[in-house]
């Protein structure tokens, strides 16, 4: 069952598109691997999907409502929020914002902190936690929002082995369930093991099973210069700026 | 204990204090969302944007809580909007806002038609308030307060991350506005006490001395109340034995507990 198709979606910000000719779908249980340089428009396509950002051409059908993961660097360490209160604030579209959390939706809460492993954690303060558990915490937040597609931007950038132990098998578990996941990634290795990969580079270069995307000449439209082949792979590219994260 | 006592025996103390509370408790908790929200700056521009509502209002023959309240609610919704001007940096749009609102002010002042008294505008009459300013201040403390609980879930989610709010169902555009009506009300609630000067002493001070101890949201809300009621006693103590201002005892005290705070927590 297809959750989300985009086709030949373009969008900019007040100028030409920054992103065009971007056609994909997602079918449930499916995980979707975004690869692009920085720049190359995956930021733009989540904020297309997010309705953020209306598209100038093209359609999107399916789902609207996604759960979201943004990059840990966003927030803010000083606020007085704890990882419960982070994980709460994903009930606000599914619930009456203008009353207080109720007591089902912070059941829900700490289901989703135990579903990552924080759960002894909840009234941590978000910023006293490390890089790995507030990525867990967004994550949980995204968990609460209960939708058939979540969006994660780069949710593996700057944690540690176990947190990324961890979201990777939270990942595998949501597609078990049925659910639709678009990554936005810059870990080649890591989109060769999920079920399909989308390259922007500010267009869609390809998309579809990694074994026929992740070509080199895929590759080099995608990233330009910079590839490395890795042993016992068909292609594969690192480049340097992407790993100095 | 009599010395303790006395001064609340004085109906212009008693109504003083009561003036003094409700925009404590309403200060202290919208004083959270202002310094989470970098909104200090703003919140005073917004206190100055009274003064042509207040000369508006005055020249009308309106209330000048009504005249107040327009006058900011305007001035809010304009800098609001003007902050969304991408080429027009935040400060810049509440300059020019502010700026426009206040010459507009002096300009309806420096008619004949204006009546005298306009300083106890800008710096309140504390001692003065009558029963009827109190009346006003609990029913717009009233509405402060529920406002501030109904908006708390989306207020928490966009101050914690605004670019990514639309996508957990906030709107930062309307949680902008309302928080700067709330603000309004509540400059509206001291301005009478306090005068649109000094009434940023119990907006700010309580929160910004809250944040050195407290890092939950309900124990900092708490608190600023608590710091912002114990401030107004010891201002109005201040006022009656040694003769000072009185609004600008309260302020003076809340500056005072705020660096006493900041020695505290630099010390330990």
């Amino acid at each position: 069952m297809t959750l989300l198709h985009v086709d030949g979606v373009a969008a900019g910000y007040a100028g030409p598109p920054v992103l065009r000719d971007v056609t994909f779908e997602i079918a449930a249980g499916e995980r979707v691997g975004v690869l692009g340089p920085n720049g190359g428009g995956k930021s733009t396509l989540f904020r297309v999907l997010l309705g953020e950002l209306t598209p100038s051409a093209g359609t999107i059908s399916g789902t609207r409502r996604f759960g979201y993961v943004p990059q840990t660097e966003r927030s803010r360490l000083d606020y007085p929020v704890t990882a419960l209160d982070v994980a709460l604030m994903g009930t606000l579209w599914s619930s009456r914002w203008w009353l207080p959390v109720g007591k089902r939706d912070r059941e829900r809460g700490f289901a989703a902190l135990g579903r990552v492993g924080l759960r002894e954690q909840a009234d941590t303060m978000f910023g006293e936690l490390s890089g790995g558990q507030r990525q867990r915490v967004l994550a949980a937040r995204a968990l609460v929002q209960d939708a058939d597609v979540l969006l994660l931007d780069e949710p593996f950038s700057g944690v540690d082995v176990a947190s990324g132990e961890m979201l990777t098998s939270l990942l595998d578990e949501l597609a078990s369930e049925g659910r639709g996941l678009l990554i936005a990634t810059h870990d080649l290795e890591q989109a060769a093991g999920w079920d399909r990969v989308l390259c922007l580079n500010r267009r869609a270069v390809a998309f579809g099973v990694p074994e026929e995307v992740l070509t080199l000449d895929v590759l080099e439209q995608t990233y330009g210069g910079a590839i490395v082949t890795l042993p016992g792979k068909a292609a594969a590219i690192l480049p340097p700026h992407h790993h100095d994260r | 204990m009599h010395a303790l006592l006395h001064p609340w025996n004085e109906t212009f103390m008693q109504l003083a204090l009561g003036e003094l509370v409700l925009l404590g408790v309403v200060g202290g908790i919208v004083g959270c969302w202002i310094v989470h929200y970098e909104l200090a700056y703003s919140a005073e521009s917004l206190a100055h944007a009274l003064f042509p509502g207040l000369v508006g209002a005055a020249l009308l023959g309106l209330p000048l809580l009504l005249g107040g309240a327009a006058g900011v609610a305007g001035a809010a919704a304009a800098v609001a909007l003007v902050r969304r001007v991408p080429t027009l940096g935040a400060d810049t749009a509440v300059a020019a806002v502010i700026t426009s609102l206040f010459g507009l002010g002096v300009l309806l002042a420096l008619t004949p038609a204006t009546p005298p008294g306009l300083d106890a505008l800008l710096f309140g009459d504390l001692l003065g308030v009558t029963r009827g300013d109190v009346l006003a201040a609990a029913m717009l403390a009233i509405a402060a307060g529920t406002a501030l609980i109904v908006l708390h879930r989306p207020l928490l989610l966009v101050g914690f991350d605004r670019t990514t709010s639309r996508a957990f169902g906030a709107r930062p555009l309307f949680v902008d506005l309302a928080l700067l009506a709330v603000i309004a009300v509540a400059i509206v609630i001291g301005v009478r006490a306090l005068g649109n000067l000094l009434v940023l002493a119990l907006l700010v001070g309580p929160a910004a001395t809250a944040r050195l101890f407290a890092s939950r949201m309900s124990s900092l809300m708490a608190l600023a109340v608590a710091l912002a009621v114990a401030a107004s006693i010891a201002g109005l103590y201040l006022s009656y034995y040694a003769s000072t201002a009185a609004g600008a005892s309260v302020a003076v005290v809340m500056v005072g507990t705020y660096l006493a705070a900041l020695a505290v927590r630099a010390a330990t």
